[in-house]
């Protein structure tokens, strides 16, 4: 590992200013992703910012939702009494995601912020375009059973592994964002990207930009909501798709995990069944129109199915409470 | 190289650390405490948890330098004197080990989830709102940062179900 200096500021803007000014430097927040990828060589900046005594760790009630502190622990968030009563696809995706000790370890935006666990993009042997930009994608014809089938490009084809991005995603969220130049906000939607030729970009942000909090609009009155995930083992493990879903009147909002290198928005399906019956029929029939675009390989066809049996049993069951 | 401070088991410990070494490396090779265990290193099987600052933690995935001035509690430092704690009386009674290599983070996980359960849903809640029940599969679902070579589980869920009742 290489050595880097190790920085404690105050303030955000204290923060800010120390990364924005040395293109060698990076956020450490709860550290989860980032010291593995010390270790393993996939991140080796010479100045590392903490950004864990800044205290963004508050999670606030507003007029409009909720304001989520970017250094609330996931557990933290997962375990407070209105998220836990009134945003179940919330503390749901945070439930899915890693382990009770990890939890207590990651924070908002740095679970935001994680990187893939494509395994090529962990092995630093073989080729990768999001870890080492040109040198090509190992897993287009390699080990595909965690690649995506939207929104993929010839240059990287992995998918995003966060649970709660996923579940942010069909909440609507926003993004608070600090940076050299002020603040700025952003909707969660064009926090990540899709791949195209610059895989090594998860996101929009740039260099320097902190994450400061996310805030989540208050769910319209008898709304209901829910997470999915599916994976290889029955807890700790990324999914292989997962399906975040909120049913308010004739209002469905459904967002897929595990699918493309950002959370899936399934507006086309959203569009398909405003205003209409949610049985399995009707549902899987837009699915099917969201999935159009959808190309697979040997290794990630059980995807097409998978996904579309999920979100068919959440919508029916989410259907079903809503009444 | 950084100074830092900390409190390992209710005695305190100070010397300057590597920044680059985790809270794991940290202690055991410069402060002697080898109770937390180095298994993968990468926070997949939990053999380094400890309790940090009164939750579980794994070290291998925090720089100690990051954690100057917390308090850890090893699996050695739960009992009260030559009394074992509870949980793990537990598991020497109902073998919920074998090779013991995963054990002291075991432990830790078992008495840091008993003390967050109240209060802490989990995925395997039906009722986020609920008071939590720790039923087999909520158990098990807790303790999934865990892993044991051996195949103990059945003894650590036995363990953990015991001292939990």
């Amino acid at each position: 590992m290489r050595r880097f200096e190790y920085a404690r500021p105050r303030t955000p803007q204290e923060a800010v200013d120390l990364v924005a000014g040395s293109d060698d430097a990076a956020f450490l927040a709860g550290g989860s992703n980032l010291v593995d990828h010390l270790k393993v060589g996939i991140a080796s900046p010479g100045v590392l910012v903490d950004v864990g005594g800044l205290g963004l760790d508050r999670v606030e009630e507003t007029d409009g939702g909720l304001r989520i502190g970017a250094g609330v622990r996931n557990s933290d968030l997962a375990a407070h009494p209105v998220v836990r009563s009134r945003y179940a696809v919330l503390a749901r995706s945070l439930l899915a995601g890693a382990s009770a000790q990890i939890r207590h370890q990651a924070t908002t935006a740095g679970n935001l912020l994680q990187r893939t666990r494509c395994v090529y993009f962990y092995d630093a042997t073989t080729p990768c375009n999001k870890r080492e930009p040109g040198t090509g994608c190992s897993a287009v014809d390699g080990y595909q059973r965690y690649n995506a089938i939207l929104g993929a490009s010839a240059a990287c084809v992995t998918v995003h592994p966060s649970d709660l991005a996923v579940g942010l995603a069909v909440l609507d969220a926003t993004v608070e964002v600090l940076g050299p130049d002020g603040a700025r906000t952003l909707p969660l939607a064009d926090l990540h990207r899709l791949p195209g030729d610059s895989p090594e970009q998860d996101t929009t942000l740039a260099h320097g930009e902190l994450i400061t909090a996310v805030t989540v609009p208050r769910l319209p009155e008898g709304a209901v909501s829910t997470y999915y995930k599916a994976r290889d083992r029955a807890s700790y493990a990324f999914a292989l798709v997962s399906v975040a879903a909120v049913v308010a009147g004739d209002e469905v909002r459904v967002a897929w995990g595990g699918v493309a290198h950002r959370p899936w928005r399934a507006t086309v399906l959203e569009e398909a069944l405003r205003g209409g019956p949610l049985d399995e029929e009707t549902v899987r029939a837009a699915c099917l129109e969201e999935l159009a675009p959808a190309t697979t390989g040997p290794g990630t066809a059980f995807k097409l199915e998978m996904v579309t049996g999920a979100t068919a049993m959440v919508l029916t069951d989410l259907a079903g409470r809503a009444r | 190289m950084p100074r830092i401070s900390l409190t390992v088991d209710g005695s305190p410990v100070s010397g300057d650390v590597d920044v680059r070494a985790t809270l794991l490396d940290a202690l055991r090779e410069r402060f002697d405490v080898t109770t937390p265990k180095k298994g993968c290193d990468h926070g997949q099987c939990g053999a380094c948890t400890v309790l940090l600052d009164g939750r579980r933690h794994l070290t291998c995935l925090s720089l100690a330098v990051a954690h100057d001035g917390a308090e850890v509690v090893t699996a050695a430092g739960l009992g009260e004197g030559d009394e074992l704690h509870p949980v793990a009386q537990a598991f020497l009674d109902h073998d919920g080990l074998q090779c013991g290599y995963c054990t002291p983070g075991q432990v830790c996980s078992a008495v840091g989830m008993l003390a967050e359960a109240d209060g802490t849903p989990s995925h395997a809640t039906d009722d986020l709102e609920a008071e939590t029940e720790l039923t087999d599969e909520e158990i098990r679902e807790r303790m999934s940062g865990n892993l044991c070579r051996c195949g103990a589980y059945p003894g650590i869920l036995a363990a953990i179900k015991e001292v939990a009742r």
